[in-house]
């Protein structure tokens, strides 16, 4: 029997992967925190760098870590990148911005959008705060800050970036 | 929370890639949703089933595409008694190695037997085919052993 379809060219070959993830103690207390509305951090009792998202030990000193602080809904831009092109599954419509962002109180930068902001005139130092979800939906998850969006206040100097209190660069150094 | 309680919960992260088939396995995937299975002769004079694009001694391109038998004989197999929810059947079976007739080497797939002890090296086994054939290797649905297809 003879087919008059076009020959084979291609095949989907997609591959799941199936975790059961355990965030384990202070990871699992930075998600609870988050469910409240808060970002959290916790201070090495060696070297007192805050670390955001907390895993429990400090990657310098080796030692564990205890100590959990309340960070700052304001951060500051420490690099981004514009994305141009289209992820498949993304609901996100290019070109927008990925950002790693130092919140205030942190000495450690993580992955989050900026958004309500112009693309081109984002840069390394600009001071940016949390939007978050209404307080319903909030869950155990880092989106429940849906994006970053540029506060008018005056830029971190670079040598800054990362060192600023939790209350920002008027605040003393952490 | 307590201190103690440990979030966790599950995830899926898929890849979801397309693959170009390429002209060699490309053909045998339009054979298999034609319901033929075609290998290809090597420069030694043996058919490979899958094809292969390159001669395994040469090197050089093959494209002497030989129609091969829907039926053959177990060379090796591997009952899985408690088959994953990605085996291509959900009762238990065998993977086996095939030597289909025509070929002159074993290609892995699936044997649908109603126990192991019905399956032994030498038995011969026949296609059954996928009720709709789309141009994948599960167009073959399973092997099955020739006495009982018949």
């Amino acid at each position: 029997m003879s087919d008059a379809r076009e020959p084979v060219t291609g095949i989907e070959a997609p591959v799941y992967l199936q975790y059961q993830f355990t965030a384990g103690r202070a990871p699992s207390r930075f998600l609870s925190a988050l469910k409240q509305g808060r970002l959290t951090g916790q201070r090495c009792p060696g070297c007192s760098q805050v670390y955001i998202p907390p895993r429990g030990a400090c990657p310098a000193c080796g030692i564990a870590t205890e100590e959990e602080v309340t960070l700052s809904n304001k951060a500051t831009v420490q690099s981004f990148t514009i994305v141009y092109i289209p992820i498949p599954g993304n609901p996100i419509k290019p070109p927008y911005i990925v950002a790693n962002l130092v919140p205030d109180g942190a000495n450690i930068s993580f992955i989050h959008l900026l958004s309500e902001c112009v693309n081109e005139e984002v840069h390394i130092g600009q001071r940016v705060e949390a939007v978050w979800k209404p307080e319903a939906e909030w869950d155990y998850k880092m989106d429940n800050i849906l994006y970053y969006k540029p506060l008018e206040e005056p830029d971190v100097p670079v040598e800054m970036i990362g060192k600023l209190g939790v209350d920002g660069l008027e605040g003393k150094q952490s | 929370m307590s201190p103690t309680e440990v979030l966790s919960e599950a995830f899926e992260l898929g890849f979801t890639y397309t693959r170009s088939t390429g002209p060699v396995v490309g053909r045998f995937l339009t054979g298999l949703r034609d319901r033929r299975i075609e290998g290809v002769r090597a420069s030694d004079g043996r058919v490979m089933v899958p094809p292969m694009e390159y001669d395994p001694d040469t090197a050089a391109a093959l494209d002497d595409f030989v129609e091969v038998g829907q039926q053959g004989e177990i060379v090796s197999w591997c009952w899985v008694s408690e088959p994953r929810k990605a085996h291509p059947l959900q009762q238990p079976f065998a993977w086996a190695m095939i030597r289909l007739d025509g070929a002159d080497v074993p290609m892995i797939h699936c044997v649908s037997a109603a126990s192991e002890d019905q399956l032994a090296t030498g038995a011969r086994v026949q296609v059954r085919w996928a009720e709709e054939t789309r141009g994948h290797i599960a167009d073959i649905a399973c092997f099955e052993l020739a006495e009982v297809a018949q």
